[in-house]
């Protein structure tokens, strides 16, 4: 649109959520330049202007001037009370969200997100969402407070533990967008990233059908999508690099040295004794970060998890 | 006015025109010598000194701590510390230069030194008292220094459930040290309040209070009342962590956003803690430096308390994406935009005071100009950032951030730096290098503009703030914001150098370099042991540049212990306005 302040916003790919932000943004960054200039102006006007020329100077007494005062005062209110009232408006339109739009499970956690559908499929770090149709997040945190914010939207909001928030938005085309946390969560909080990933309409029902019901294929399989879906990844590699803690390549059957000076060699207790009780036994160098997975994992889907890792070697 | 009161009450007493004697001979840090004598003192101007030292120490910490965030976000991945490292200096970076400098910077070190000055009183009401505050917070630091040493802190400043409540970081030693420093804020402001009411010198109406002395009035009413919030809040923090009670935390029927409205109640307040009293010293140096009446004496007083008890409704413009109630998000953004009004009158107003007047652009006016620069950008993000779906956007990324910086640092740091300088010779007897000092102010300039503006524009292209990592698309707007920030910091080193050098090698400050109608520019540079040869009858306005400085300079020898020169003056001239 050619405005002065466009180079600030990033391209807008939801216009339904982010028009009137956008707007109003645009329109507050403009007046405050206009006043930013006028006050730089009078300052260095009145600076020159005015400057001592002699040690003494006369100075008029000006005390106060009603008029003017009030002047100053009732413009900048009514400005404001505009700035309030397109705020308002735009943040309605973040709140009504569409009857027809389309729903999907969010969980965050440290450091993910796990998407869930209604046909049971599920996916980690990527929401795929189909393009022109309203789509709305029901969200939730398996633990800290974390927050969903994808720029191109204009859309945030917290997501936390004990109660359901929800964001929407509609993309109106295919292509991809960057999800943050904009919640701090901890120590591997600038990674807890994920993409929307917008499709054609009937794209996106191919991909839904492919995904399947979710829990399927082998154990293997179904070990290799927890680790994703739990978010073990963000700090075990599956690759030998050193995360927060020990990669899970060739971890089974390794030799650990612990924190206390012992040596234990990995094995199915001690995976499982890990996710369930992870300060019990601290593979020395490593932090005493992690957090407990009782309840959160049955004993089949640890078992899944080290079927995967035994594949790693 | 009571014009014609006040003068007949004159007319009564035998009025003599006080002149300070330009080179004392008993001062305030000659009177009593040794570390002991320091350490014991009950003398505000003394315990002021050792604030601003505290205060200093606390800065330059804080400021190296940024310099090392700044230095690690030069690369999108790891430069040269770990994340967790990273979190913990972020932490600290922010728990100290907000509890430690911000809060206790003006009203605890400048406020100290001048308040009772300028209601020429001997000391504030308690000193006693005044000297349990400045304990009190260094008992505060240490507490936080444990925790520094004692597996960090990785919260942020802000201390939320339930993460703080599941860290197995310090957060205990932290919370008790922010607990107990609360208590040397609220002492401070009680004495404040208390001195301003009751040990004003004969003459001085409240229509005569140096606008100072409003600023730092609204800021003890809101100490007083504020700070207690945040006590119980994080003794409620610390019970959670420590018993597992279930307030904040979700994992036993608690709700974080309790917390949020708990901590906001006060640190929004908090937030006019630190600027407020900056409000003042601007109102100060720029009659001063103009040589002219402020322009709007009450619209600027009353805006303060204005600005103070709006303060205590707004808290929840912090929430908006927090989950609270959509009544709540509404109204907060509201009253939001109420605060902004004030803010803007009295900058409308300081700029008006310029008009016509004899302006001299000396280091201390140099930082009022940049002031007004900064603070007005800081005011205008602020209107940004308090409406709703802009904020929606906006809320915990960079954009944040450079609003903040801008006013916190563009506007309470710069007003300290313009205060700093322009009571350092009444504080030292010592001039500083004006040089030096307009070269560090210029640098000051460049480098906070290079670091924070780019900020506003990566916010607002969706950076989000607490990042230790970041994707590529960003890196421009990082590495300029540190080089920005080095320049900064190169200022500041040299302002801390000269004001040190000075101390040594600069030039007899005389009582009133400025030619000052402030009543703390009567007294001796360095002060009197008791601040004045006499307690000075005010006549004047703080700000009557109109009239000649003879005619001004008028109190009235109720005691005199043979320091001061007295001449006679006709007292058919002694007016009000």
């Amino acid at each position: 649109m050619g405005r002065i302040f466009d180079f600030m916003l990033p391209e807008l790919k939801s216009p339904a959520t982010g028009a009137t932000t956008d707007a109003l943004i645009h329109f507050v960054n403009e007046v405050s330049l206009i006043f930013l200039v006028g006050i730089t102006f009078a300052l260095i006007y009145f600076a020159v202007k005015y400057r001592r020329r002699s040690e003494d100077d006369k100075t008029p007494v000006i005390t106060h001037n009603n008029k003017l005062e009030i002047t100053w005062s009732v413009i900048p209110l009514l400005l404001v009370m505009v700035v309030f009232g397109w705020g308002y408006k735009g943040w309605l339109n973040l709140n009504t969200v569409p009857d027809d739009a389309y729903e999907i499970q969010v969980t965050g956690f440290k450091w993910g997100w796990t998407f869930n559908y209604n046909t049971g499929a599920q996916i980690a770090n990527e929401v795929h969402v189909p393009a022109g149709k309203p789509v709305k997040l029901v969200m939730k945190s398996q633990d800290v407070l974390h927050s969903f914010y994808v720029p191109e939207y204009r859309i945030k909001h917290d997501v936390l533990p004990n109660r359901y928030t929800f964001v929407w938005f509609q993309a109106e085309e295919a292509g991809e967008s960057q999800v943050f946390c904009t919640e701090y969560c901890g120590t591997s909080h600038s990674n807890m990233l994920a993409k929307v990933i917008v499709h054609e309409p009937e794209d996106f029902e191919t991909w839904l059908a492919k995904q399947g019901t979710g829990g399927g294929g082998t154990p293997v399989e179904r070990g290799e999508n927890l680790v994703q879906l739990q978010g073990c990844v963000t700090c075990h590699s599956q690759d030998g690099s050193d995360l927060i803690g020990p990669t899970f390549q060739g971890l089974w059957e390794r030799e650990e040295r612990l924190a206390d000076g012992s040596t234990i060699t990995v094995d199915e207790n001690y995976i499982r004794e890990s996710i369930l009780d992870p300060s019990a036994k601290i593979v020395e160098g490593y932090q005493n970060q992690m957090a407990s997975y009782e309840g959160r994992l049955t004993d089949e889907q640890i078992s899944d998890i080290i079927e995967y890792i035994k594949t790693l070697n | 006015m009571a014009t014609a009161e006040v003068s007949s009450n004159i007319k009564k007493l035998q009025v003599k025109r006080f002149k300070p004697a330009e080179d004392p001979k008993n001062t305030y840090l000659t009177d009593e010598k040794g570390l002991w004598a320091w350490l014991t003192t009950v003398d505000h101007k003394k315990i002021g000194l050792m604030y601003l030292g505290a205060v200093a120490f606390f800065f330059l910490l804080g400021g190296l701590l940024a310099l090392a965030l700044r230095t690690e976000l030069w690369t999108p991945a790891k430069t040269f510390i770990e994340a967790d490292t990273y979190n913990q200096i972020f932490t600290l970076h922010g728990a100290i230069m907000v509890f430690f400098v911000l809060v206790p910077s003006i009203p605890a070190a400048l406020g100290n030194f001048i308040l009772p000055m300028q209601v020429g009183a001997k000391d504030v009401a308690f000193p006693r008292l005044n000297l349990a505050s400045f304990y009190i917070y260094v008992i505060g630091a240490i507490f936080t220094f444990i925790a520094l040493f004692n597996n960090g802190l990785d919260t942020g400043w802000t201390f939320y459930t339930p993460y703080s409540t599941t860290t197995t970081t310090s957060v205990i030693w932290v919370t008790l040290g922010v607990f107990i420093l609360g208590f040397s804020s609220i002492l401070t402001g009680t004495n404040f309040i208390t001195t301003i009411h009751k040990l004003r010198a004969p003459g001085i109406t409240w229509s005569k209070l140096p606008l100072n002395i409003w600023a730092l009035y609204a800021t003890s009413i809101i100490q007083v009342l504020a700070t207690p919030v945040l006590a119980i809040t994080v003794l409620l923090l610390t019970m959670e962590r420590f018993m597992g009670l279930g307030i904040f935390d979700p994992a036993n029927g608690g709700d974080p956003v309790l917390f949020q409205h708990f901590f906001w109640f006060y640190s929004h307040p908090a937030v006019y803690i630190m600027i407020v009293p900056g409000f003042g010293i601007i109102s100060e140096v720029i009659t001063t430096f103009s040589k002219k009446h402020i322009f709007g004496y009450w619209a600027i007083a009353l805006s303060s308390l204005a600005i103070a008890f709006i303060g205590f409704l707004v808290w929840g413009h912090h929430m908006f994406t927090s989950g609270q109630s959509a009544v709540a998000t509404t109204v907060f953004s509201f009253l939001t935009f109420l605060v902004g009004i004030p803010t803007g009158i009295k900058i409308l107003n300081w700029v008006a005071t310029l008009y016509k007047g004899s302006i001299e652009m000396k280091t201390p006016m140099l930082y009022v100009f940049i002031f007004l620069f900064l603070f007005s950008i800081g005011g205008f993000t602020g209107i940004m950032l308090g409406s709703l779906s802009a904020d929606i956007h906006l809320h915990d990324t960079y954009y944040v951030v450079a609003h903040f910086h801008y006013v916190m640092m563009g506007g309470t740091l710069m007003a300290l730096l313009a205060g700093l300088h322009y009571w350092w010779p009444k504080m030292t007897g010592k001039m500083y290098s004006e040089v030096w000092g307009k070269i560090s102010a210029v640098l000051v300039f460049i480098g906070f503009n290079l670091t924070f503006l780019p900020q506003f524009v990566m916010g607002a292209q969706g950076m989000p703030r607490r990042y230790y990592n970041y994707i590529d698309q960003f890196t421009p707007f990082h590495q300029t914001s540190t080089i920005g920030s080095y320049v900064l910091g190169l200022g500041l080193f040299i302002t801390l150098f000269y004001l040190l050098h000075s101390l040594w090698r600069g030039k007899k400050a005389g009582s009133n370099p400025w030619n000052s109608r402030g009543l703390e520019w009567q007294a001796t540079s360095p002060p009197d042991f008791h601040n004045f040869d006499h307690t000075p009858v005010v006549i004047h306005g703080p700000y009557d540049y109109h009239k000649p400085m003879e005619e001004f300079q008028l109190g009235l020898a109720v005691s005199h212990n043979g320091h001061g020169e007295e001449t006679d003056v006709k007292e058919s001239k002694v007016t009000t306005n």
